[in-house]
């Protein structure tokens, strides 16, 4: 599965996207995962409330379903306009 | 309707034209555009980030949604990214309906989920640092209005 990270997402964790093998079955369990890989995810991740997340380009909920998908985008809030 | 997500600067005048130009069943065009503000002074350059899987398809269904809550001619909307300096234009959006009230709701609709619904962020880098630009807690309540009763 693709993640992609976004803005000062990005920037903590240090790349803009990488490929992730994971059984996680909700975007919040693998998030969970992450953030036992390394601090910089942690720090990425600490606050979940500060994140958005869209599941193959749609914005979803932390509670969504992995199922069949296939990229997976954590974001700051978004700044448009 | 048509939808841009273009790094090239955009005519203002051009566009404003295009869109009204051949039309005689619509008697009313609005237009907003929004401008790189140098808020606290010193603004040297604002970076615009997108997600450009999603930017595209986010913006269309934000149009569609927009054409299916009000009676439209047309949408426009352009969106630019990448490196851009005070007083450049970022984006615009023109609406065209029969009568006013449709193409100005309709016009402020897009906006408010344009700021927060597509997938853009800003970088403002300035004298001193740079720094992302942070979601305002109105932006997101501005959405409320929108939200459907039934």
């Amino acid at each position: 599965m693709d993640v992609l990270y976004f803005a000062w997402v990005r920037e903590r964790i240090g790349v803009p996207k990488e490929t992730v093998t994971t059984t996680a079955s909700t975007v919040a369990d693998l998030v969970a995962e992450l953030r036992t890989k390394e601090d910089r995810y942690e720090a990425a991740f600490a606050d979940l409330s500060a994140l958005r997340v869209a599941v193959d380009q749609e914005l979803a909920d932390f509670d969504a379903s992995l199922d069949g998908a296939r990229e997976v985008a954590f974001f700051p809030p978004m700044t448009g306009g | 309707m048509r939808v841009s997500v273009q790094k090239a600067r955009f005519d203002l005048g051009h566009e404003a034209q295009a869109f009204a130009a051949d039309r005689t069943d619509m008697g009313a065009i609005v237009t907003f555009t929004g401008i790189v503000r140098d808020v606290a002074g010193g603004l040297a350059e604002m970076e615009i980030e997108h997600y450009p899987a999603m930017t595209q398809k986010a913006i269309e269904e934000i149009a569609q949604e927009a054409k299916d809550r009000w009676s439209l001619g047309d949408v426009l909307v352009i969106h630019r990214y990448g490196m851009l300096q005070a007083g450049e234009m970022i984006m615009m959006v023109a609406t065209a309906s029969r009568h006013r009230k449709d193409a100005f709701e309709a016009a402020e609709f897009l906006m408010d989920y344009l700021k927060s619904r597509a997938p853009f962020w800003k970088k403002e880098t300035t004298e001193t640092g740079s720094g992302w630009v942070a979601a305002r807690d109105e932006d997101e309540s501005a959405l409320d209005r929108w939200a459907k009763s039934d």
